[in-house]
């Protein structure tokens, strides 16, 4: 029982990541096609400004937790996917750095560097989570040992970069998206455009990458035995289409609403899928599986972390609900001669 | 070279480096929000525009410090598997808490506090500089708790082949935990107190005497003073703790070879590892070890000698570095003092202010040096007596862990220099500029 709490929470873990720093990685992508400008791109890094660390941190709590409840998982992902993740880790070290850094040097090379920090460690680091994640749910050549049988290469199979294709889009939408709500002006029409035109790919992609699910993974086989769990990959479509409905219909904050909730079903499809594996072994399925029942912390550490999960997730909730509705005003030019900007 | 070389250079690169912001963070987040604190009561400018100039210094170290805390996370699973899947049950967890119930805190305000001037209402924004303050020291906590079990592991039980918890009480209450954090604080207090004082000498020998240094640099001052103080009365605890849990560590920091009672100190001393004694000895302190490692003359303190060499750590580098750290501890006491002595006419000594820039580095310097007797001292054990530090890396290609260590070296040298640049220009620079930005 506690095992399962655990996997739920793992999934919950990821999702509020994905949910959160997803717009932060699609609007540094996106960066240098919806911002002409020194202006332009000051706005740009100031809408993921008063966020972008607290999101952070659910990506480093996820990871905490799958050390704390699933020790087992947690080593043998890390180190059989150590290439990717230390690129990554490099990817997120230059998306984080360039925002504090940017703004302290007028310089145009200064700038321009931070800036292709932001862009490139938020493109790598939104498809490397994609390509990792969609491995995962095919299963990785990993032995008894825990040893991965490939390299890099292994990972950039068809499937692993649909995968990462998909992250990529959806964290583009969702960014494009975000830039509505914070800025005015030409800004938001060129963000709302562009979320309109990324749309369609981002559909054709999604279509492909369940289409190819359904081959190559047998991540259906949960919803097939519990149907009521098919409410997941429906949520993601039903926000699919809102995120466009609304989104024509210039109401920000209901598209983006929207397109969290194709990101946070697109999640838990993945991870109920998955259930209870953690980290599907495609060499050796039945004896090299991790589970969130052969991999598990003890009953006493489990109860632990449970107790603070339930007492400091609901308050970390409430906080950064707070900041979300503090900060979320339209910033505009002059905001950013004030001083307390980037 | 070997995984477990790579593995060890690579981490060593990023908890030396991580630890070289770190400790700032920790003392100048509670100064500045001492200093808003102070703003807030008394209406007075110069408080303010300390807070926003610290403040700016403050950020820019905060930012690296961040993003290279979240390396050590993850190495501890890419490099270190063996050691996470045995430790995980105790060690994940305190990891795990940290995330959930401080760093979530700090990383959320620390934004809430820079976007926040203006914004909210000066007690919130009072607040969340405070709530960074707090949630940064609780962070240091949970991370010092974590490599307490790993220096002196209790609480545990070894079960289906890997450590179990099994009293978490004991894992956070236990004396090794205690000390390790008190005297990493006061450690960290001690540099930011050093960076005030050496930034403010600076300007008070080019400018003259200005309230705002002036201020900076008698709150700095006493603050140094009193941790340096501290430190040094809190820091002979640690041997007799280290007597009884970690005794290899303290024979290395002393090089005290054989087990003997009456054990004495030598002030100038020479180990010879190879031949297991020291070369020459002298200035003789008769029965000081016995006294410092349990209170009694005639206590008997075990040598270097009473256990193989496979396993005694490093001696030379360990008790090098404890000389070098307790060296410069007096001299924290001696600068500080002085500074204090002189806080309400600081430009009279033009001495103390160029000495006081010069030791800006030197607490950082102590600091590393005191994680190196730490981490050092505690080899060949990564979790002391109970796992070795070869049998805990992950069983990966050594070409890849080559690879990433040279682009954490190169990375973080280019980093730290950016971020040196930056701190440099904007100390330099001063408040009246910080002020003429709105900011």
């Amino acid at each position: 029982m506690l095992e399962t709490i655990w996997f739920v929470l793992w999934g919950v873990l990821w999702t509020g990541y994905f949910v959160l720093d997803g717009f932060d990685l699609g609007l540094g992508t996106l960066m240098p096609f919806v911002a002409r400008n020194d202006e332009e791109r000051r706005l740009v890094f100031n809408a993921q400004g008063p966020f972008w660390d607290g999101n952070e941190v659910w990506l480093l709590t996820a990871g905490g937790a799958t050390f704390a409840a699933f020790p087992k998982t947690y080593a043998v992902m890390f180190s059989a996917l150590y290439a990717p993740l230390m690129l990554l880790l490099f990817a997120l070290i230059f998306r984080g750095i360039s925002l504090e850094m940017r703004s302290k040097e007028t310089a145009a090379w200064w700038r321009k560097s931070w800036d292709c920090c932001m862009t490139v460690g938020s493109f790598v680091a939104a498809l490397l989570l994609g390509v990792a994640f969609a491995n995962i749910f095919r299963g990785l050549p990993l032995d008894k040992d825990g040893v991965l049988h490939g390299n890099l290469l292994t990972l950039l199979n068809p499937y692993g970069l649909l995968g990462g294709a998909l992250f990529v889009l959806l964290f583009a939408v969702h960014g494009s998206l975000w830039l509505t709500i914070k800025v005015g002006g030409e800004l938001r029409e060129r963000g709302a455009r562009m979320a309109a035109r990324l749309w369609p790919v981002l559909l054709a992609v999604a279509v492909a990458f369940l289409g190819m699910t359904a081959a190559v993974t047998d991540l259906y086989a949960n919803i097939l035995r519990w149907p009521l769990l098919a409410l997941f990959p429906l949520l993601a479509v039903a926000g699919l289409v809102g995120s466009r409905l609304f989104l024509a219909r210039r109401d920000w904050w209901k598209a983006w609403g929207c397109s969290a909730l194709t990101i946070a079903g697109a999640a838990a499809f993945g991870v109920a899928g998955l259930f209870p594996r953690l980290l599907p072994s495609s060499l050796d399925p039945a004896g090299a599986t991790l589970t969130a029942f052969n991999s598990a912390s003890s009953p006493l550490t489990l109860s632990i972390m449970l107790g603070v999960a339930l007492v400091f997730v609901p308050i970390v909730l409430a906080y950064q609900f707070w900041v979300y509705r503090n900060f979320s005003f339209e910033i505009s030019a002059e905001d950013l001669e004030k001083g307390n900007a980037y | 070279m070997d995984v477990l070389f790579l593995s060890r250079l690579q981490f060593a690169v990023a908890t030396y480096f991580h630890f070289l912001f770190v400790p700032l963070t920790l003392g100048l987040s509670l100064l500045v929000a001492i200093m808003q604190t102070k703003w807030y009561r008394s209406g007075d400018e110069d408080w303010l525009r300390m807070t926003k100039f610290w403040g700016k210094l403050f950020l820019i170290n905060f930012a690296i410090g961040v993003v290279t805390g979240i390396t050590l996370e993850f190495q501890f699973g890419t490099n270190w598997a063996r050691y996470s899947i045995f430790v995980g049950d105790v060690f994940g967890s305190l990891l795990a808490i940290e995330a959930t119930a401080t760093f979530f805190l700090e990383s959320t305000f620390i934004a809430v506090w820079f976007f926040g001037w203006n914004r909210i209402s000066k007690k919130a924004h009072l607040a969340s500089i405070w709530l960074v303050a707090i949630a940064s020291n609780l962070s240091a906590f949970w991370i010092l708790v974590a490599n307490a079990w790993m220096q002196s592991p209790v609480g545990y039980t070894i079960r289906n082949g890997r450590a179990e918890l099994t009293d978490f009480l004991a894992l956070i209450t236990q004396p090794f935990a205690i000390l390790e954090i008190v005297h990493t604080l006061g450690a960290a207090y001690i540099t930011a107190g050093f960076f005030v004082l050496g930034i403010s000498a600076w300007h008070l020998l080019r400018r003259g005497d200005t309230a705002f240094f002036r201020k900076s640099f008698a709150l700095a001052a006493v603050w140094a003073l009193t941790f340096s103080v501290f430190e040094v009365a809190q820091g002979h605890m640690n041997a007799e703790i280290l007597q009884s849990k970690q005794p290899m560590k303290l024979a290395a920091m002393e090089a005290h070879w054989e087990t003997r009672t009456n054990a004495p100190i030598h002030l100038l001393q020479w180990p010879d590892e190879e031949n297991g004694r020291n070369l020459f000895e002298a200035l003789t302190v008769p029965n000081a070890l016995s006294l410092l490692a349990d209170y009694e003359p005639d206590a008997e303190v075990k040598g270097l000698n009473s256990v193989p060499p496979a396993d005694r750590p490093p001696v030379l580098p360990v008790f090098l570095s404890f000389r070098a750290m307790v060296g410069l501890a007096f001299l924290f006491i001696a600068l500080s003092a002085w500074a204090v002595k002189r806080r309400r006419d600081p430009t009279g000594s033009p001495l103390l202010l160029k000495l006081l820039i010069f030791a800006i580095p030197l607490p950082y310097i102590a600091n590393e040096l005191g994680w190196t007797i730490a981490e050092l001292g505690r080899q060949p054990w990564i979790v002391y007596g109970v796992m070795r530090t070869s049998d805990a890396v992950s069983q990966i290609a050594a070409g890849q862990v080559a690879i990433s260590a040279v682009a954490f070296i190169l990375v973080y040298t280019l980093l730290g220099a950016a971020d040196y640049y930056l701190l440099a220009k904007y100390a330099r620079r001063g408040p009246e500029d910080t002020a003429a930005a709105g900011n």
